[in-house]
């Protein structure tokens, strides 16, 4: 039990730590973000002043407030971020940050995640099969699936658009639902589950197919190395079904790195998905911190930084958890 | 044969001093259990290495044979074959080997295959491993692993059933049946041997091949765990193939032995035909390469009767 808290007492203090920096990198840039801020906000208001709350907000979040100490603005950051609020974008004017990152938030972790699932999933099933039988054709999967993961991503997403939407017609081009048959937004439909479903399908294939050799590489040469050890020539002296070998002797102690890698991906679900939502025109996170950047949208920047720095923790924590349920060796000595 | 004709062999561990001298006496010996005739071991690699070549043994019911020879000499090699434990690229190029079961029945083990050859291993012939570090799945706790060969073997058994026939077969090996679930690495090395050795027991075999299975451990651990093979052997009535490089512990522990050189097994016969009269050079050479205690090369630590003196307890 000692092991699951000290996890926790670690997580802890990495997202305090994570948070606090990212209150203190806008005060270290040069120049001053606060006031660029308030200078995009009037123009996007069109010249009327800003509300007391919305100049408050914005030199909360991004410094400046040459009245307040840095301690005083400290706690006022995290006042701000325990009510949720993120500031206002100015690009997007006047929508709160907050919105703008919960609307998109779902459509990347829906997209992104089930991919990066499918993809290490796939990876390591085939990988593990293709490891048991080495030396036969199987192996060939192997380069195949390596060129796929050497091409350019954005250059693999347009041919697949091209052929599979443009051409052939078969899926959507852009986007994420259809924006004529529900245009009034996201709702909570069968039908517009369906069309999310259909418009995620082919920028979920190039995910896939960019990412499934890397899984299946690792997983085939530890599958290899692992079948060498002693304990599987015990299992296989022991009688026991080449089943059972491969899935309880092979086959899991070889997945062990993987998995390792598989936290990472996911903590990267959220910012590793900015070139596929750019192509797909998806209403994702990966697009909003285009925008953002772009339009040197500060507030949005600094919301959506946030919000990655804490998926990548997650991800890191729950992995950490279930790597100890995995492997008893970690358990002992984390 | 019956188990309380080899009685006399528990007091040669007991008092490992005098043991090895006493050669088996003839009528005691059972029907073999299981014949290799010129069995040839080949690892397809360029060039081609010859690992066994036309190796020939018998091994009775009962019996500790022991296969001894210098690393590399194939004797891991040939106790794969024996169990069909070869992967490429290494092949069993020529001979048979036969296993009379203790039903009368002769298998042909070259030629099991599937599901026959699957059910025959462990069943009949069991292995301890040479690394006992290793040979444990460091994932999967001991009553996982011992679970495995009932679950496969076994299917009808019920899960307590398992429970206590493996907590039985631990504390056979002198282990708490509470380590049923410890993980390999919260184990000693000369633990995780016991655990390998109850192992091989579960299906009660008639062979068990253990190449090496004290290697890793210091003297004292592997006294232990020899002490505990032969008190099973004695209890049990299994046949051991047991290789080592150690002569001297052959010598000590074996029904008849076996010398490996270059693949071939250049001579056969009782531990004391060994010892008192070895008649190819290259046994005489292996038994004047270890020293006395007293530092002399060529006199036996344990009786010294290489050099013609006779120092009974000495060790």
């Amino acid at each position: 039990m000692s092991f699951y808290l000290r996890r926790v007492a670690f997580y802890l203090v990495t997202f305090w730590a994570a948070i606090s920096l990212n209150f203190l990198l806008p005060r270290l840039l040069p120049g001053d973000p606060a006031a660029i801020m308030l200078g995009k906000l009037r123009r996007a208001s069109g010249g009327r002043p800003l509300s007391e709350e919305t100049v408050q907000a914005i030199t909360s979040i991004l410094g400046a407030g040459r009245d307040m100490s840095l301690w005083d603005q400290y706690v006022a950051y995290w006042g701000r971020l325990l009510q949720g609020d993120l500031g206002v974008s100015s690009t997007r004017y006047p929508a709160p940050v907050a919105d703008l990152i919960s609307a998109a938030l779902p459509w990347t972790i829906f997209l992104v995640g089930t991919a990066t699932v499918i993809s290490f999933l796939l990876g390591i099933i085939v990988g593990a099969w293709v490891g048991w039988r080495r030396g036969t054709r199987l192996d060939h999967l192997v380069p195949i699936t390596t060129v796929f993961q050497s091409i350019p991503y954005f250059w693999l997403a347009l041919v697949l658009v091209a052929v599979f939407a443009v051409q052939l017609g078969w899926f959507p081009i852009v986007g994420g639902y259809d924006v004529f048959e529900f245009p009034a937004g996201p709702e909570w439909s069968w039908a517009f589950l369906g069309s999310a479903i259909y418009h995620a399908i082919l920028p979920a294939t190039t995910i896939v197919l960019s990412s499934v050799g890397g899984w299946l590489l690792g997983m085939r040469n530890m599958m290899v190395s692992t079948m060498s050890e002693d304990y599987v020539v015990t299992a296989e002296a022991k009688g026991l079904t080449s089943r059972r070998t491969l899935t309880r002797y092979a086959a899991r102690n070889a997945a062990i790195p993987s998995l390792a890698g598989f936290g990472i991906a996911l903590g990267f679900v959220v910012a590793g998905s900015i070139v596929m939502e750019q192509v797909f025109s998806y209403p994702g996170l990966g697009k909003l911190m285009i925008q953002a950047v772009q339009g040197l949208d500060y507030a949005l920047m600094q919301g959506v930084f946030l919000v990655i720095t804490l998926t990548v923790l997650v991800a890191n924590f729950i992995m950490d958890l279930i790597y100890g349920f995995i492997d008893p060796r970690v358990r002992h000595n984390g | 044969m019956s188990r309380a004709g080899r009685a006399n062999g528990i007091d040669r561990t007991g008092i490992p001093v005098e043991a090895g001298v006493t050669g088996i006496d003839p009528s005691r010996r059972g029907e073999p259990v299981l014949t290799a005739r010129d069995v040839s071991i080949e690892y397809e690699v360029e060039p081609p290495v010859k690992a066994v070549r036309g190796a020939s043994i018998t091994l009775h019911r009962g019996e500790l044979l022991g296969l001894a020879g210098e690393s590399g000499c194939g004797k891991t090699t040939l106790a794969y074959g024996l169990n069909r434990l070869l992967k490429a690229p290494a092949l069993m190029t020529g001979g048979e080997v036969v296993f009379h079961d203790a039903s009368g029945r002769d298998i042909d083990v070259v030629g099991l295959d599937g599901e026959a050859l699957r059910t025959f291993r462990w069943s009949k012939v069991s292995m301890v491993f040479q690394g006992s570090m290793n040979s444990l799945n460091p994932v999967m706790s001991v009553r996982k692993q011992l679970h495995d060969v009932f679950t496969t073997h076994r299917p009808g058994m019920r899960r307590a059933e398992r429970e206590a026939r493996s907590a039985e077969l631990l504390s056979l090996v002198g282990v708490d049946p509470a380590r049923l679930s410890s993980f390999p690495h919260e184990l000693s090395g000369g633990m995780r041997q016991r655990v390998m050795i109850a192992m091989a027991l579960a299906l009660d075999p008639q062979v068990m091949i253990m190449d090496e299975p004290t290697t890793a451990l210091d003297v004292v651990v592997q006294r232990g765990i020899i002490r505990e093979i032969m008190r099973l052997r004695e209890r049990l009535g299994f046949a051991v193939v047991f290789i080592t490089h150690d002569l001297p512990l052959l010598i000590e522990i074996s029904d008849r032995i076996a010398i490996m050189l270059e693949g071939r097994i250049v001579e056969q016969g009782t531990a004391e035909e060994i010892y008192r009269t070895p008649s190819h050079e290259y046994t005489k050479r292996l038994l004047s390469s270890f020293p006395s205690l007293r530092g002399d090369r060529g006199d036996f630590i344990r009786t010294g009767v290489g050099s013609g003196a006779v120092e009974g307890g000495a060790a």
